[in-house]
């Protein structure tokens, strides 16, 4: 394929793979900190005290960028997965497994900041209410896929046992999603709801967007880095592993 | 803008504790995360080159 159509199949392999997510993860890093920047700042300075919560609804811009974070690394890690199941690209598995523990932090995050704005809201850290259970077992997942992919030896017998698992669990991914609208929960329903005024709303939206848009970027960095090094690992016996500029041998 | 003093900014209204509990485990989290991630590059990067320095020196001696 030399018609100046990018060589999927070759960018599968490890080999070439590793130096472009190199090329690829400063731009990233400098995007996160860049849309952090923006989004801190407009979660602090720019977006006003809520009508109702004060200024305990802050927490909203770390929490739903977490929570987001948390159901759309497992989809990715799942479809990694299948794919890695259906073709037997040694890559697959690789992304699969770096993506696991940046999901399970988005997940514990998501915990977390909900615990902390459950508190002072609902008079509670934790209640087994539908969205918080399910988001648990979420974060479950991504320790039990964790804990599986280590258990095994053979890091190709664990990428197809751990891509079973992570296909299983990704039933939960839409009863997170839907768990509001199904079961009558504690938690609220949407979390872009525009009752207040458009312009408050508004400026409240793009805080949580670019804080959204920083927490992608810095998950997409961290695979990326974590890929990085699990390539090296799996590689290590090899001659261009062992040859590369930045082992220094 | 939303404060008048740096004070008024950390009180937070009375909800320090949530909002920097919440802020302050998120941005840890992703500081610690790439720190402890660079650690472990910095491992299996040491250990090639132990493998690499094991190589030449079995090509020399041989």
């Amino acid at each position: 394929m030399s018609n100046g159509i990018v060589n999927w199949f070759k960018l599968a392999s490890p080999y070439s793979f590793y130096p472009v997510a190199g090329k690829m993860q400063p731009w990233f890093w400098a995007l996160a900190v860049l849309f952090g920047a923006a989004g801190l700042w407009i979660s602090f300075f720019v977006a006003p005290t809520d009508a109702t919560q004060g200024e305990g609804y802050r927490i909203i811009f770390v929490h739903v960028p977490a929570s987001w974070m948390s159901m759309f690394i497992y989809l990715v890690m799942a479809t990694w997965a299948g794919i890695g199941l259906a073709l037997n690209t040694r890559l697959s598995g690789m992304m699969a497994q770096a993506l696991a523990p940046t999901g399970a932090l988005m997940a514990f995050l998501s915990l977390w900041t909900g615990a902390f704005w459950g508190k002072p809201m609902w008079g509670t850290w934790w209640v087994w209410d539908a969205r918080l259970t399910s988001e648990l077992i979420l974060f479950f997942l991504y320790l039990g896929f964790i804990a599986l992919q280590a258990a095994i030896d053979d890091p190709r017998r664990a990428d197809k046992a751990g891509a079973i698992l992570a296909l299983v669990g990704v039933v939960n991914v839409p009863i997170i999603y839907f768990s509001v609208k199904w079961w009558n929960t504690l938690h609220q329903g949407s979390s872009v709801s525009l009752t207040k005024a458009p312009s408050m709303a508004q400026t409240m939206l793009w805080g949580m967007l670019l804080m959204a848009l920083c927490f992608w970027m810095y998950s997409i960095a961290m695979t990326l880095k974590r890929v990085r090094t699990i390539i090296l690992e799996r590689e290590s016996h090899t001659e261009w592993a062992r040859k590369l500029a930045e082992v220094g041998a | 803008m939303n404060w008048g003093s740096p004070a008024e900014f950390f009180a937070m209204g009375g909800y320090a504790l949530y909002v920097w509990g919440s802020f302050g485990v998120c941005a840890v989290a992703m500081l610690l995360e790439p720190i402890l991630l660079g650690r472990r590059r910095r491992a299996i990067l040491r250990s090639l080159r132990r493998h690499a320095i094991a190589d030449r020196m079995d090509k020399e001696s041989s």
